[in-house]
């Protein structure tokens, strides 16, 4: 039996990019948080992710990184193409991710100042992911396995609106993180935040994945609508019925955060708003696979030589899972209600 | 392909990467500090130990932060502004890359929030375990990331195929090229020496304000390491000057500002080396001595930089300068290792003696300085190529224009002139402040209980006596 090395690989990479989104997802969420809560909140709201974040940013690194050592053609292609995006992204996340210290050494102006950073940099790390989101899913202009499109290629009204929805997404996992890490006053407003951001979210999911759509044929098509062959709209519901459980596990997730916040169940909205996200992700994928350059480059054509995906999918295979494991036992060892007096040092 | 994309993106890579070597350089050789601090207070029970590692922790975390985002930016600055080097390089040195994320970069991040946060989750010898693997975890990343800058600079295990991408041949040549061990033995030591030098100016400055048993204590460890890895520094810095005459012979030209390839080469104490000129406006030398330094012995013949094609040589001044800069300030480490192990060994000790106390303040950045200098003898001796002998640095490049990159490259100057310089701050402030033995944020673990049968097992516990 032969592995098929390019098709584990972006399993691989779909994987740490989904962890990526949702672990850090919710920190930039938190972060984007901070305007609306009081100073002595906020640093609760530091607390709860401060000994995590780290880790949460490590998985963006194994996205890029792995990008370049699994797909080095996807890699050579789309930083080029999404250049100021990703740029963008890597100031906000500096600015913020300096601000857990910073915060705490700061003295009044200092202080005021690395909050407004860390608001700061996660709405505008989020904000870019959005752009580079959407810059992908429009589809990158490659000809000769370089990218030959302009700059500003990935600024559209459709990537704008896949900024806003992810603005909206990540506030939901920050929000549902805090109802299900907090309590008193910051846990009540906390509710407050999920149910906003939830109604967002659905109605700005619903938004983009219409608009996806539209954005190219392609997808359309995967889903069952047609509107470029044939006179008017049609529909073959032999496609669309088993691509169903997607926007039906959304459905569930925003099901979940309503009963989990009805009942004050205060980890459940948390594992709503991930089915929430997986959802979005899934159906995305469904739209571009097997795109790793949309709509130029397959992962197979990106791939890295075999005897690279081999090496690498041994220590993929050996690591990953302790990796894993003691993420998990990070997590366990950090459970339950932030008190206000966590800090450490 | 754009000429100015090409300069602004090298200027934009050399600062982002000079900013960035600041934070491993140091933390590196702090995790490995902390570990020790943090064994000798579990094995001695010491307070003075912990007290050096509460207040040496913080510091710790201000710098690994820095060093985790800085580092980011590194791994997509590849793709953004060298594309055509990630598709060209990425069969051979990606894996070494996601092996560098997958043992290294999740292991330091998932412990560092243990480390910093767990003091009263896990008992002593649960955090001294994360402490110690944050610091193997610095090391197994500066395992890969030479591994894989030793591989840029003489590439070996790889064949080239008919469409110009590489292919590796043999993983172990890859990931173990030959210039491999003396670079890795040569950055961690740097590591080393430049986290004793801060740790040596921090008590020293202390130690000129007050006399502060703690910092007598982390002034002495400090001395320990410039005493015995200045010299050691020495030696494998030599080592691998002779591995760069080997591979790299036009590098080691322009290092030594040598033009004309000839035996009883002299060397040049001071130079002005001229690239149009082909030869050195001025020169301050002593005769036959260069080959003796570079070759091993006077009549060795060692090649100038006339012997190579204009097209192919290195810049001379940068790295003639960066050298000297380099090897100078190891040599002032050496010495002020060995007046402060005089001092210890002849005297009442390193604290009494004033000017070596400020000597040793002077001395707090020189680590730095050493760092980036020999980085900028590594790589800018590298140049004209970006994998030595493969690919031209003018052929890596990505297609994007001179708009886009002067624009980043600002952004990056200004976002990182800011954090740099509070990060700085806040790191002097700290050192100004020093450790408090009183611990003021009050993080303190279960002491385990003692053995039973233990001669002192009724006695109190004991603050430790040197402490005031």
């Amino acid at each position: 039996m032969t592995l098929d090395l390019p098709l584990i690989w972006a399993g691989v990479i779909a994987v740490a990019v989904l962890m990526y989104v949702l672990l850090d997802g919710f920190d930039l969420g938190v972060g984007m948080l901070f305007p609306f809560a009081t100073p002595k909140e906020r640093d609760v709201m530091m607390d709860s992710v401060a000994p995590v974040w780290d880790g949460n940013e490590t998985w963006l690194v194994l996205g890029g990184g792995g990008l370049f050592a699994a797909f080095p053609l996807a890699y050579a292609t789309l930083m080029p193409a999404l250049y100021i995006p990703i740029l963008l992204m890597l100031m906000g996340l500096i600015l913020r991710g300096v601000a857990f210290e910073f915060r705490l050494r700061g003295r009044r102006r200092g202080k005021a100042f690395w909050t407004a950073a860390f608001a700061g940099g996660s709405l505008i790390a989020t904000v870019a992911q959005g752009l580079v989101l959407g810059g992908f899913i429009q589809g990158v202009a490659v000809r000769d396995g370089e990218f030959v499109g302009g700059p500003l290629d990935w600024l559209t009204p459709y990537s704008l609106l896949v900024a806003i929805g992810l603005i909206a997404g990540y506030v939901l996992l920050g929000a549902a993180w805090l109802v299900w890490r907090t309590e008193g006053e910051l846990q009540t407003k906390s509710h407050r935040w999920t149910a906003l951001a939830a109604a967002a979210t659905a109605f700005l999911l619903g938004a983009a994945s219409l608009a996806t759509l539209f954005v190219h044929g392609r997808i359309a098509e995967r889903w069952g609508f047609n509107y470029i062959n044939a006179d008017g709209l049609s529909l073959q519901v032999e496609r669309l019925a088993p691509l169903l459980p997607i926007p039906l596990l959304g459905l569930l997730g925003l099901a979940l955060v309503a009963t989990g916040l009805r009942r004050r169940r205060d980890a459940r909205p948390f594992v709503g708003a991930f089915m929430v996200f997986l959802s979005g992700y899934l159906g995305l994928a469904v739209g571009f696979f097997p795109h790793i350059v949309p709509y130029d480059l397959t992962f197979r054509q990106a791939a890295n030589a075999d005897n690279a995906l081999g090496l690498m999918l041994v220590g993929v295979a050996l690591l990953l899972p302790v990796i894993l494991g003691y993420t998990v036992w990070v997590y366990w060892l950090f459970r339950g209600k932030v008190s206000a007096d966590a800090g450490y040092h | 392909m754009d000429f100015d994309a090409l300069i602004l993106s090298r200027l934009q890579f050399a600062f982002t990467i000079a900013f960035h070597i600041i934070f491993p350089s140091f933390t590196i050789g702090l995790a490995s500090f902390l570990a020790v601090l943090e064994g000798l207070w579990l094995f001695t029970r010491k307070d003075a130990f912990k007290t050096l590692y509460l207040f040496w922790v913080k510091i710790f975390a201000i710098s690994f932060g820095m060093g985790v985002v800085s580092g980011v930016v590194l791994s997509y600055q590849l793709g953004t502004n060298w594309s055509a080097f990630s598709a060209v390089a990425a069969p051979v040195i990606g894996p070494l890359f996601a092996f560098e994320v997958l043992t290294a970069f999740f292991l330091e991040a998932s412990f560092l929030g243990v480390m910093l946060f767990g003091w009263r989750k896990v008992g002593p010898g649960l955090h001294f375990a994360s402490t110690t693997l944050v610091a193997i975890g610095t090391l197994i990343s500066a395992f890969w990331i030479i591994s894989a800058n030793s591989w840029m600079q003489h590439p070996t295990g790889f064949t080239t195929l008919p469409d110009g991408s590489l292919r590796a041949v043999s993983w172990m040549q890859v990931i173990f090229s030959p210039t491999f061990p003396e670079r890795f033995a040569h950055m961690v030591l740097a590591a080393y020496l430049t986290t004793a030098l801060v740790v040596g100016a921090a008590s020293a400055w202390r130690l000129l304000r007050r006399d502060e048993p703690v910092s007598r204590i982390a002034l002495r460890m400090a001395i320990g390491m410039f005493a015995v890895v200045a010299p050691l520094q020495l030696i494998v810095g030599d080592l691998s000057g002779k591995e760069v005459l080997r591979v790299q012979p036009a590098k080691l030209a322009a290092i030594e500002a040598f033009w004309e390839t000839r035996a009883e080469q002299p060397f040049h104490i001071l130079a002005w080396p001229d690239r149009a000129l082909e030869g050195n406006r001025f020169e301050l030398s002593v005769p036959k001595v260069g080959s003796l330094i570079t070759a091993g012995s006077i009549g060795a013949e060692v090649k100038g930089l006339n012997d190579f094609a204009p097209r192919d040589r290195p810049p001379v001044f940068i790295v003639f300068w960066a050298f000297r800069v380099m090897v100078g300030l190891g040599v002032l480490m050496i010495l002020l290792g060995g007046w402060g192990a005089w001092l210890m060994w002849r005297t009442r000790g390193p604290e009494h003696s004033r000017p070596f106390l400020w000597a040793a303040v002077a001395m707090g950045p020189a680590g730095f300085v050493a760092v980036i200098a020999g980085w900028i003898v590594a790589e800018v001796g590298r140049q004209p190529f970006t994998i030595y002998g493969v690919l031209r640095t003018a052929d890596a490049v990505s297609p994007v224009g001179a708009g886009q990159v002067s624009a980043s490259l600002l952004a990056f100057l200004v976002v990182y002139g800011v954090v740099f310089s509070v990060g700085g701050l806040y790191i002097l402030r700290l050192i100004a402040e020093g450790p408090s033995p009183d611990e003021p944020e009050g993080a303190d673990p279960p002491l385990p209980d003692r053995p039973p049968g233990y001669a002192l097992g009724a006695a109190p516990r004991a603050k430790d006596e040197a402490l005031p």
